[in-house]
């Protein structure tokens, strides 16, 4: 089984360096939508989209930790990871540079609302101190980095949970799904805000998509596999408070 | 079955293949910045003026200094919280001993 181990890895890594050999780089860089870059009326647009969900987080986040004071830590967790995994800038087969969100491990412990809130307030710091992403763009970038993935990756978590003993594989899908479509939501967003002048909407999104996901591929990837190492990491020392948060994510309805 | 110490070892590797690969076989910039993605959209709209400015504009290094103590203090935590269910369980089994 060891030896199985080794040899499918190994495969994997033939696989990627073919990959990486036959990649043409770009040039453009897949991270969130710029200060100013969104027309303003999609800039309103996004904003009035991603408020309510903020506003639901926070409803939800406090009857959460008033019921479940316990919850706190792990909150303060699942925001730990987003905080991390956000400043770590990753080079990636295009050629350019981005980052993973870390939020699919929060929407998975947690549900998905709360998520809105700490994925924004992640943000916020680098929109107001980093100049990375932007003020007016920030309904844009958090409905996309705390809403969308968030929910697409709960989403993953709990249909792959239907499969038999598949914890591990389930939180490394959701996690890679979460991050991924945080930058397939990117591009769809540029997409509607800039066609092109032939092919209209799809033709960008495809432009868009082609730059954004496809960087994002191989950090979906390594974002996945560092969630299930923090899972399990997790998991030796607490078995308890995993199992309380499995109540919690069963028994929630968000 | 892998033991799990065995497991964690190769995401850990693949996770830095994932990184030092591309570096290795693929020539591009890398640049941190998202400066570039403006590119696209001026190349889809030439007239697109940005209407809005950042605040601030720090200087790269100071940046990167702040990119640095977001990832601290995010792994400060991750490990406080660590050490503090780690330092619970060891509590609790303390006390069924003790009992």
């Amino acid at each position: 089984m060891k030896k199985r181990g080794f040899w499918s890895f190994a495969a994997l890594i033939a696989g990627f360096t073919v990959y990486f050999m036959l990649n043409e780089p770009g040039t453009a860089q897949a991270m969130h939508i710029m200060e100013g870059f969104l027309p303003v009326g999609w800039a309103v647009f996004w904003w009035v989209a991603f408020l309510p969900f903020f506003v639901l987080g926070i409803i939800r986040l406090r009857s959460m930790t008033r019921e479940n004071p316990e919850l706190k830590l792990l909150l303060g967790l699942a925001g730990a990871f987003t905080f991390v995994l956000s400043a770590l800038k990753m080079p990636s087969v295009t050629g350019s540079s981005s980052h993973p969100t870390g939020t699919g491990l929060g929407a998975v412990m947690l549900g998905p609302l709360p998520m809105g809130v700490i994925g924004s307030i992640v943000l916020l710091f680098q929109a107001l101190l980093l100049a990375h992403g932007g003020i007016t763009t920030l309904g844009a970038n958090a409905f996309s980095m705390a809403v969308a993935g968030p929910f697409a990756g709960y989403a993953v978590y709990k249909l792959m949970m239907k499969l038999p003993d598949r914890e591990k594989l389930a939180l490394f899908c959701a996690a890679a799904v979460a991050d991924l479509m945080t930058y397939v939501v990117t591009s769809f967003q540029l997409a509607v805000a800039f066609p092109a002048a032939d092919g209209g909407v799809l033709a960008s999104f495809l432009k868009f998509g082609g730059i954004f996901a496809v960087t994002q591929i191989p950090l979906a990837i390594s974002e996945g596999l560092l969630t299930v190492l923090l899972w399990n990491w997790l998991k030796s020392y607490s078995p308890n408070e995993m199992s309380l948060l499995k109540r919690k994510v069963k028994g929630g309805n968000a | 079955m892998m033991s799990n110490k065995w497991k964690n070892g190769l995401m850990l590797l693949a996770v830095v293949l994932l990184c030092v690969l591309p570096l290795l076989f693929v020539s591009g910039d890398f640049g941190g910045a998202d400066d570039a993605a403006e590119g696209v959209i001026t190349e889809i709209n030439p007239e697109y003026e940005p209407w809005f400015k950042p605040l601030t504009e720090l200087p790269g290094e100071t940046e990167s200094m702040l990119f640095a103590l977001q990832a601290a203090i995010g792994a400060g935590v991750i490990g406080f919280s660590l050490g503090l269910l780690k330092g619970k369980q060891g509590q609790a089994k303390q006390n069924s001993i003790s009992k």
